[in-house]
Protein backbone atom coordinates (compact mmCIF):
# COMPACT_ATOMS: atom_id res chain seq x y z
CA UNK A 1 0.00 0.00 0.00
CA UNK A 2 2.74 2.48 1.44
CA UNK A 3 5.08 2.06 -2.04
CA UNK A 4 1.87 2.31 -4.46
CA UNK A 5 1.15 5.13 -2.73
CA UNK A 6 4.50 6.64 -3.25
CA UNK A 7 4.80 5.62 -6.66
CA UNK A 8 0.83 7.08 -7.74
CA UNK A 9 2.21 10.28 -5.63
CA UNK A 10 5.43 10.37 -7.59
CA UNK A 11 3.82 10.14 -10.58
CA UNK A 12 1.37 12.76 -9.93
CA UNK A 13 4.05 15.07 -8.69
CA UNK A 14 6.32 14.78 -12.11
CA UNK A 15 3.18 15.40 -14.42
CA UNK A 16 2.27 18.22 -12.40
CA UNK A 17 6.11 19.52 -12.66
CA UNK A 18 5.88 18.76 -16.18
CA UNK A 19 2.94 20.25 -17.82
CA UNK A 20 2.67 22.89 -14.95
CA UNK A 21 -1.47 22.96 -15.10
CA UNK A 22 -3.29 22.95 -12.41
CA UNK A 23 -0.42 24.98 -9.89
CA UNK A 24 0.16 28.07 -11.58
CA UNK A 25 -3.40 28.43 -12.28
CA UNK A 26 -4.40 28.15 -8.81
CA UNK A 27 -1.90 30.98 -8.02
CA UNK A 28 -2.65 33.23 -10.73
CA UNK A 29 -6.11 33.07 -9.82
CA UNK A 30 -5.67 33.78 -6.22
CA UNK A 31 -3.56 36.97 -7.10
CA UNK A 32 -6.34 37.90 -9.40
CA UNK A 33 -8.88 37.58 -6.71
CA UNK A 34 -6.95 39.93 -3.88
CA UNK A 35 -7.35 42.05 -6.81
CA UNK A 36 -11.00 41.71 -7.24
CA UNK A 37 -11.65 41.81 -3.89
CA UNK A 38 -9.89 45.16 -3.18
CA UNK A 39 -11.90 46.68 -5.91
CA UNK A 40 -14.97 44.74 -4.81
CA UNK A 41 -14.42 45.44 -1.02
CA UNK A 42 -13.38 48.82 -2.00
CA UNK A 43 -10.13 48.87 0.41
CA UNK A 44 -6.74 49.15 0.47
CA UNK A 45 -5.80 47.03 3.54
CA UNK A 46 -7.95 44.80 5.49
CA UNK A 47 -7.60 43.33 8.89
CA UNK A 48 -9.22 40.70 11.30
CA UNK A 49 -12.15 38.61 10.35
CA UNK A 50 -12.62 40.46 6.51
CA UNK A 51 -9.02 39.80 6.26
CA UNK A 52 -9.46 35.94 7.16
CA UNK A 53 -12.46 35.94 5.16
CA UNK A 54 -10.71 37.17 2.61
CA UNK A 55 -7.92 34.89 2.43
CA UNK A 56 -9.91 31.34 3.13
CA UNK A 57 -12.20 31.95 0.51
CA UNK A 58 -9.99 32.55 -2.37
CA UNK A 59 -7.46 30.37 -1.20
CA UNK A 60 -11.21 27.87 -1.26
CA UNK A 61 -11.83 28.80 -4.96
CA UNK A 62 -8.35 28.54 -6.30
CA UNK A 63 -8.51 24.72 -4.64
CA UNK A 64 -11.89 24.73 -6.29
CA UNK A 65 -9.81 25.18 -9.65
CA UNK A 66 -7.55 22.11 -8.67
CA UNK A 67 -10.30 20.25 -7.80
CA UNK A 68 -11.87 20.05 -10.68
CA UNK A 69 -8.87 19.06 -13.08
CA UNK A 70 -7.69 16.24 -10.32
CA UNK A 71 -8.79 13.48 -12.03
CA UNK A 72 -9.28 14.78 -15.70
CA UNK A 73 -5.61 13.04 -17.09
CA UNK A 74 -6.80 9.41 -16.05
CA UNK A 75 -10.00 10.15 -17.32
CA UNK A 76 -9.25 11.39 -20.52
CA UNK A 77 -5.90 8.88 -21.01
CA UNK A 78 -7.89 5.87 -19.94
CA UNK A 79 -5.28 6.16 -16.54
CA UNK A 80 -8.67 4.61 -14.95
CA UNK A 81 -8.49 1.55 -16.42
CA UNK A 82 -4.74 0.94 -16.53
CA UNK A 83 -4.45 1.93 -12.79
CA UNK A 84 -7.81 -0.63 -12.05
CA UNK A 85 -6.08 -3.60 -13.81
CA UNK A 86 -2.78 -3.72 -11.21
CA UNK A 87 -2.84 -5.49 -8.72
CA UNK A 88 -3.13 -2.83 -6.02
CA UNK A 89 -5.42 -0.97 -3.48
CA UNK A 90 -7.56 1.17 -4.79
CA UNK A 91 -7.47 3.59 -2.00
CA UNK A 92 -3.67 3.69 -2.94
CA UNK A 93 -5.55 6.39 -5.43
CA UNK A 94 -7.54 8.34 -3.18
CA UNK A 95 -4.20 8.99 -0.48
CA UNK A 96 -1.80 9.66 -3.65
CA UNK A 97 -4.56 11.94 -5.07
CA UNK A 98 -5.37 13.62 -1.98
CA UNK A 99 -1.57 14.08 -0.65
CA UNK A 100 -0.85 15.77 -3.82
CA UNK A 101 -3.65 17.99 -3.75
CA UNK A 102 -2.88 18.91 -0.01
CA UNK A 103 0.94 19.66 -1.65
CA UNK A 104 -0.44 21.73 -4.68
CA UNK A 105 -2.49 23.52 -1.72
CA UNK A 106 0.30 24.22 0.21
CA UNK A 107 2.70 25.69 -3.22
CA UNK A 108 -0.60 27.79 -3.80
CA UNK A 109 -0.48 29.40 -0.45
CA UNK A 110 3.64 30.06 -0.73
CA UNK A 111 3.00 31.94 -3.60
CA UNK A 112 -0.62 33.11 -2.35
CA UNK A 113 0.02 34.55 1.72
CA UNK A 114 3.00 37.14 0.32
CA UNK A 115 0.90 38.26 -2.70
CA UNK A 116 -1.89 38.62 0.24
CA UNK A 117 0.38 40.70 2.67
CA UNK A 118 1.78 42.52 0.27
CA UNK A 119 -1.54 43.54 -1.34
CA UNK A 120 -4.29 43.25 1.24
CA UNK A 121 -3.17 42.77 4.70
CA UNK A 122 -3.01 45.35 6.94
CA UNK A 123 -1.05 44.11 9.95
CA UNK A 124 2.33 42.67 8.92
CA UNK A 125 2.08 38.92 8.46
CA UNK A 126 5.39 38.09 10.19
CA UNK A 127 4.33 37.40 14.09
CA UNK A 128 1.00 35.57 12.70
CA UNK A 129 3.01 33.25 10.48
CA UNK A 130 3.66 29.96 12.27
CA UNK A 131 -0.14 30.25 13.87
CA UNK A 132 -1.65 31.04 10.64
CA UNK A 133 0.52 27.85 8.82
CA UNK A 134 -1.34 25.34 11.08
CA UNK A 135 -4.68 26.69 10.16
CA UNK A 136 -4.06 26.52 6.86
CA UNK A 137 -2.66 23.09 7.27
CA UNK A 138 -5.47 21.63 8.67
CA UNK A 139 -7.52 23.85 6.36
CA UNK A 140 -5.44 22.24 3.09
CA UNK A 141 -5.86 18.53 4.29
CA UNK A 142 -9.70 18.91 4.74
CA UNK A 143 -10.34 20.76 1.14
CA UNK A 144 -7.80 17.92 -0.11
CA UNK A 145 -10.15 15.26 1.53
CA UNK A 146 -13.06 16.39 0.32
CA UNK A 147 -12.10 17.55 -2.77
CA UNK A 148 -10.54 14.34 -4.13
CA UNK A 149 -13.45 12.68 -2.81
CA UNK A 150 -15.99 14.99 -4.93
CA UNK A 151 -13.69 15.11 -8.00
CA UNK A 152 -13.98 11.25 -7.96
CA UNK A 153 -17.53 11.49 -7.46
CA UNK A 154 -17.80 14.27 -10.74
CA UNK A 155 -15.18 13.17 -13.28
CA UNK A 156 -17.41 10.37 -14.91
CA UNK A 157 -20.38 12.88 -15.18
CA UNK A 158 -21.29 15.01 -18.01
CA UNK A 159 -21.29 18.36 -16.08
CA UNK A 160 -18.46 17.89 -14.68
CA UNK A 161 -17.13 21.75 -13.67
CA UNK A 162 -20.65 22.22 -12.76
CA UNK A 163 -21.29 19.24 -10.13
CA UNK A 164 -17.61 19.86 -8.21
CA UNK A 165 -18.19 23.21 -7.25
CA UNK A 166 -22.02 22.50 -6.48
CA UNK A 167 -20.68 19.70 -4.08
CA UNK A 168 -17.64 20.89 -2.71
CA UNK A 169 -18.87 24.62 -1.44
CA UNK A 170 -21.74 22.97 0.59
CA UNK A 171 -19.31 19.80 2.05
CA UNK A 172 -16.47 22.54 2.52
CA UNK A 173 -18.53 25.22 4.78
CA UNK A 174 -17.20 23.39 8.21
CA UNK A 175 -13.69 24.07 6.85
CA UNK A 176 -14.12 27.57 5.97
CA UNK A 177 -15.99 28.51 8.92
CA UNK A 178 -13.55 27.10 11.25
CA UNK A 179 -10.54 28.08 9.14
CA UNK A 180 -11.80 31.49 8.95
CA UNK A 181 -12.64 31.52 13.00
CA UNK A 182 -9.23 30.65 13.60
CA UNK A 183 -7.71 32.70 11.31
CA UNK A 184 -9.04 36.21 12.89
CA UNK A 185 -7.34 36.61 15.98
CA UNK A 186 -4.25 35.98 13.98
CA UNK A 187 -4.89 38.73 11.27
CA UNK A 188 -5.96 41.53 14.01
CA UNK A 189 -4.45 45.05 14.17
CA UNK A 190 -2.03 45.89 17.16
CA UNK A 191 -0.51 41.58 17.08
CA UNK A 192 -1.81 38.52 16.69
CA UNK A 193 -4.20 37.17 19.50
CA UNK A 194 -3.87 33.83 20.60
CA UNK A 195 -5.02 30.93 18.51
CA UNK A 196 -8.92 29.72 19.38
CA UNK A 197 -8.02 26.12 20.29
CA UNK A 198 -11.71 25.09 20.30
CA UNK A 199 -12.22 26.10 16.80
CA UNK A 200 -8.81 24.16 15.42
CA UNK A 201 -9.72 21.13 17.53
CA UNK A 202 -12.94 21.02 15.52
CA UNK A 203 -11.04 21.26 11.88
CA UNK A 204 -9.02 18.79 12.57
CA UNK A 205 -12.23 16.33 13.72
CA UNK A 206 -13.62 17.18 10.43
CA UNK A 207 -10.94 16.63 8.25
CA UNK A 208 -10.27 13.04 10.22
CA UNK A 209 -14.00 12.18 9.97
CA UNK A 210 -14.20 12.63 5.90
CA UNK A 211 -10.92 11.14 5.93
CA UNK A 212 -12.67 8.15 7.13
CA UNK A 213 -15.67 8.12 5.02
CA UNK A 214 -13.85 8.78 1.90
CA UNK A 215 -11.91 5.82 3.02
CA UNK A 216 -15.09 4.32 3.07
CA UNK A 217 -16.24 5.06 0.04
CA UNK A 218 -14.03 5.99 -2.46
CA UNK A 219 -13.38 2.04 -3.92
CA UNK A 220 -16.79 2.31 -5.35
CA UNK A 221 -16.55 5.26 -7.64
CA UNK A 222 -13.88 3.34 -9.34
CA UNK A 223 -15.44 0.37 -10.67
CA UNK A 224 -15.58 -0.85 -14.12
CA UNK B 1 -52.89 10.82 12.85
CA UNK B 2 -51.66 14.38 11.04
CA UNK B 3 -54.83 15.66 11.68
CA UNK B 4 -55.80 15.14 14.91
CA UNK B 5 -52.32 16.42 15.76
CA UNK B 6 -53.27 19.86 14.44
CA UNK B 7 -56.87 19.27 15.58
CA UNK B 8 -54.67 18.74 18.71
CA UNK B 9 -52.25 22.02 18.00
CA UNK B 10 -55.35 23.89 17.61
CA UNK B 11 -57.82 23.05 20.31
CA UNK B 12 -55.63 21.44 23.17
CA UNK B 13 -52.34 22.78 23.35
CA UNK B 14 -52.15 26.22 25.31
CA UNK B 15 -50.90 29.24 23.44
CA UNK B 16 -47.27 29.91 24.62
CA UNK B 17 -47.21 33.35 26.40
CA UNK B 18 -44.53 34.85 24.93
CA UNK B 19 -45.35 34.36 21.34
CA UNK B 20 -48.73 33.85 21.35
CA UNK B 21 -50.61 32.20 18.37
CA UNK B 22 -47.71 32.36 15.56
CA UNK B 23 -46.20 29.91 17.99
CA UNK B 24 -48.35 26.77 16.69
CA UNK B 25 -46.39 27.11 13.85
CA UNK B 26 -43.74 24.98 15.96
CA UNK B 27 -45.98 22.17 15.71
CA UNK B 28 -45.42 22.09 11.80
CA UNK B 29 -42.11 23.11 11.43
CA UNK B 30 -39.91 21.11 14.00
CA UNK B 31 -41.42 18.00 13.10
CA UNK B 32 -40.95 18.31 9.43
CA UNK B 33 -37.14 19.42 9.94
CA UNK B 34 -36.55 16.37 12.28
CA UNK B 35 -38.31 13.81 10.08
CA UNK B 36 -36.53 15.56 7.01
CA UNK B 37 -33.22 14.82 8.66
CA UNK B 38 -33.71 11.31 9.35
CA UNK B 39 -34.83 11.24 5.41
CA UNK B 40 -31.44 12.43 4.69
CA UNK B 41 -29.61 10.10 7.07
CA UNK B 42 -32.28 7.02 5.92
CA UNK B 43 -31.41 8.19 2.18
CA UNK B 44 -27.70 7.42 2.91
CA UNK B 45 -28.54 4.06 5.11
CA UNK B 46 -30.07 2.66 1.65
CA UNK B 47 -27.41 3.80 -0.21
CA UNK B 48 -25.20 1.84 2.26
CA UNK B 49 -27.36 -1.30 1.39
CA UNK B 50 -27.38 -0.82 -2.12
CA UNK B 51 -23.64 -0.48 -2.31
CA UNK B 52 -23.66 -4.00 -0.62
CA UNK B 53 -26.60 -5.59 -2.33
CA UNK B 54 -26.47 -4.18 -5.29
CA UNK B 55 -30.20 -4.38 -5.55
CA UNK B 56 -31.98 -1.80 -7.56
CA UNK B 57 -34.52 -1.24 -4.90
CA UNK B 58 -32.29 0.39 -2.07
CA UNK B 59 -31.31 2.55 -4.74
CA UNK B 60 -35.01 3.46 -5.47
CA UNK B 61 -35.65 3.68 -1.66
CA UNK B 62 -32.56 6.29 -1.04
CA UNK B 63 -34.04 8.05 -3.69
CA UNK B 64 -37.36 8.69 -2.87
CA UNK B 65 -36.58 9.60 0.63
CA UNK B 66 -33.87 12.17 -0.32
CA UNK B 67 -36.48 13.10 -2.79
CA UNK B 68 -39.23 13.32 -0.21
CA UNK B 69 -36.62 14.84 2.58
CA UNK B 70 -35.83 17.81 -0.30
CA UNK B 71 -39.29 18.12 -0.61
CA UNK B 72 -40.05 18.82 3.29
CA UNK B 73 -36.59 20.52 3.37
CA UNK B 74 -38.49 23.52 1.32
CA UNK B 75 -40.88 23.17 3.89
CA UNK B 76 -39.29 23.63 6.35
CA UNK B 77 -37.36 26.47 5.17
CA UNK B 78 -40.42 28.53 4.72
CA UNK B 79 -42.14 28.16 7.46
CA UNK B 80 -39.07 28.69 9.38
CA UNK B 81 -39.03 31.66 7.56
CA UNK B 82 -42.43 32.67 8.36
CA UNK B 83 -41.59 31.95 12.17
CA UNK B 84 -38.56 33.63 12.58
CA UNK B 85 -40.60 37.02 11.19
CA UNK B 86 -42.98 36.57 13.80
CA UNK B 87 -40.90 35.86 16.70
CA UNK B 88 -37.42 37.46 15.47
CA UNK B 89 -38.48 40.61 13.22
CA UNK B 90 -36.63 39.18 10.37
CA UNK B 91 -37.17 36.94 7.55
CA UNK B 92 -33.48 35.44 8.00
CA UNK B 93 -30.77 35.46 10.73
CA UNK B 94 -27.58 34.93 9.63
CA UNK B 95 -26.10 33.98 13.63
CA UNK B 96 -28.42 30.95 14.20
CA UNK B 97 -26.69 27.99 13.38
CA UNK B 98 -29.71 26.07 12.93
CA UNK B 99 -31.31 27.72 10.01
CA UNK B 100 -27.80 28.04 8.21
CA UNK B 101 -26.84 24.37 8.93
CA UNK B 102 -30.06 23.90 7.17
CA UNK B 103 -29.87 25.65 4.38
CA UNK B 104 -26.43 24.42 3.63
CA UNK B 105 -27.56 20.62 4.15
CA UNK B 106 -30.73 21.82 1.62
CA UNK B 107 -28.01 23.51 -0.95
CA UNK B 108 -25.90 20.04 -0.79
CA UNK B 109 -28.96 17.99 -1.05
CA UNK B 110 -30.14 19.83 -4.49
CA UNK B 111 -27.21 18.86 -5.90
CA UNK B 112 -28.36 15.57 -5.87
CA UNK B 113 -30.66 15.79 -9.10
CA UNK B 114 -28.01 17.45 -11.09
CA UNK B 115 -25.38 14.58 -10.30
CA UNK B 116 -28.26 12.26 -11.30
CA UNK B 117 -28.95 14.04 -14.42
CA UNK B 118 -25.47 14.14 -15.64
CA UNK B 119 -24.63 10.18 -15.96
CA UNK B 120 -26.20 8.08 -18.35
CA UNK B 121 -25.00 4.60 -17.64
CA UNK B 122 -28.13 3.37 -15.05
CA UNK B 123 -25.39 1.51 -12.75
CA UNK B 124 -22.83 4.27 -12.76
CA UNK B 125 -25.88 6.45 -11.66
CA UNK B 126 -26.96 4.32 -9.02
CA UNK B 127 -23.52 3.89 -7.68
CA UNK B 128 -22.35 7.30 -7.58
CA UNK B 129 -25.67 8.55 -6.34
CA UNK B 130 -25.08 6.31 -3.29
CA UNK B 131 -22.09 6.93 -2.86
CA UNK B 132 -22.93 11.15 -2.73
CA UNK B 133 -25.99 9.92 -0.37
CA UNK B 134 -24.10 8.21 2.08
CA UNK B 135 -21.53 11.24 2.37
CA UNK B 136 -24.13 13.37 2.38
CA UNK B 137 -26.01 11.85 4.97
CA UNK B 138 -23.25 11.36 7.33
CA UNK B 139 -22.11 15.33 6.76
CA UNK B 140 -25.58 16.32 8.21
CA UNK B 141 -24.97 15.24 11.78
CA UNK B 142 -21.90 16.71 11.32
CA UNK B 143 -22.54 19.87 9.84
CA UNK B 144 -24.93 20.83 12.91
CA UNK B 145 -22.18 19.93 15.23
CA UNK B 146 -20.26 22.12 13.19
CA UNK B 147 -22.15 24.96 13.01
CA UNK B 148 -24.02 24.73 16.25
CA UNK B 149 -20.44 25.68 18.18
CA UNK B 150 -20.14 28.42 15.68
CA UNK B 151 -22.49 30.92 17.51
CA UNK B 152 -24.44 31.29 20.96
CA UNK B 153 -27.79 30.51 19.83
CA UNK B 154 -30.82 31.71 20.41
CA UNK B 155 -32.96 29.00 18.70
CA UNK B 156 -35.65 27.27 20.70
CA UNK B 157 -34.14 24.04 21.47
CA UNK B 158 -35.97 20.93 20.84
CA UNK B 159 -34.21 18.72 22.24
CA UNK B 160 -35.54 20.21 25.46
CA UNK B 161 -38.36 18.50 24.84
CA UNK B 162 -37.41 15.63 25.51
CA UNK B 163 -36.10 16.72 29.08
CA UNK B 164 -39.44 18.24 29.48
CA UNK B 165 -38.45 21.64 28.86
CA UNK B 166 -41.77 22.02 27.61
CA UNK B 167 -45.25 22.17 29.46
CA UNK B 168 -47.00 18.44 29.01
CA UNK B 169 -49.94 19.53 27.00
CA UNK B 170 -47.25 21.21 24.58
CA UNK B 171 -45.02 18.33 24.72
CA UNK B 172 -48.22 16.06 24.33
CA UNK B 173 -49.44 17.93 21.02
CA UNK B 174 -45.98 17.87 19.42
CA UNK B 175 -45.08 14.43 20.11
CA UNK B 176 -48.23 13.83 18.28
CA UNK B 177 -47.42 15.98 15.94
CA UNK B 178 -43.88 14.64 15.19
CA UNK B 179 -45.45 11.39 14.86
CA UNK B 180 -48.50 12.69 12.28
CA UNK B 181 -45.33 13.91 10.00
CA UNK B 182 -43.23 10.62 10.29
CA UNK B 183 -46.41 8.44 9.57
CA UNK B 184 -47.02 11.38 6.67
CA UNK B 185 -43.56 10.83 5.63
CA UNK B 186 -43.62 6.81 5.23
CA UNK B 187 -47.05 7.23 3.46
CA UNK B 188 -45.84 9.36 0.65
CA UNK B 189 -42.45 7.38 0.17
CA UNK B 190 -45.13 3.99 0.15
CA UNK B 191 -47.08 6.01 -2.32
CA UNK B 192 -44.01 7.55 -4.69
CA UNK B 193 -42.51 3.90 -4.88
CA UNK B 194 -46.13 2.63 -5.76
CA UNK B 195 -46.11 5.21 -8.31
CA UNK B 196 -42.33 4.51 -9.45
CA UNK B 197 -43.15 0.68 -10.05
CA UNK B 198 -46.35 1.66 -11.97
CA UNK B 199 -45.00 3.67 -13.92
CA UNK B 200 -42.34 1.15 -15.05
CA UNK B 201 -44.68 -1.79 -15.51
CA UNK B 202 -46.68 0.38 -17.78
CA UNK B 203 -43.63 1.79 -19.82
CA UNK B 204 -42.44 -1.73 -20.38
CA UNK B 205 -46.23 -2.98 -21.39
CA UNK B 206 -45.71 -0.30 -23.74
CA UNK B 207 -42.82 -0.89 -24.95
CA UNK B 208 -43.92 -4.55 -25.68
CA UNK B 209 -47.02 -3.08 -27.72
CA UNK B 210 -45.52 -0.92 -29.79
CA UNK B 211 -41.68 -2.61 -30.50
CA UNK B 212 -38.78 -1.51 -29.34
CA UNK B 213 -38.13 1.71 -31.60
CA UNK B 214 -40.28 3.84 -29.93
CA UNK B 215 -38.16 3.34 -26.59
CA UNK B 216 -36.95 7.21 -26.97
CA UNK B 217 -39.82 8.63 -26.98
CA UNK B 218 -41.98 7.09 -24.85
CA UNK B 219 -39.30 6.67 -21.80
CA UNK B 220 -38.53 10.63 -21.60
CA UNK B 221 -35.64 11.99 -19.44
CA UNK B 222 -35.83 11.29 -15.92
CA UNK B 223 -33.09 10.72 -13.50
CA UNK B 224 -34.99 7.87 -10.85
CA UNK B 225 -33.85 4.78 -10.46
CA UNK B 226 -35.43 2.44 -13.32
CA UNK B 227 -36.74 -1.43 -12.18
Amino acid sequence: MRSTVATLLAKELTLEWRTRESVPAMVLFSIATYVVFHFGLDRDRVTGDLASGVLVVTLLFAAILGINRLFVAEHEQGGFDGFLLAPVDRTAMLVAKAVALFCFLCIVEVFALPAFALLLLGPPLTQALPALVLVLLLANAGIAVIGTLVAGLAIQTRARDLIVPLLALPLLVPVVLAAARSATPLLQDGGAGALPGNWMAMLAIYDLLFALIAFAVFDFLLED
Amino acid sequence: MLTGAFAMVFFYAPLDADQGFVQKIFYVHVPMAIVALIGFVAGGICAVMYLRTRATKWDMRSYVSIHLSVILAVGVLVTGSIWARASWGQWWVWDEPMLVSFLIVFLLYATYWPLRFSLEDKEKQARYASVFAIVAGAFVPLNFAAVRMAEAYIHPQTGATVAGGLPPKMGLTFLVALIGMGLLFATLVKYEMASKHATFRLRALRRKLAGDDDDLMLSGRSAAPQL
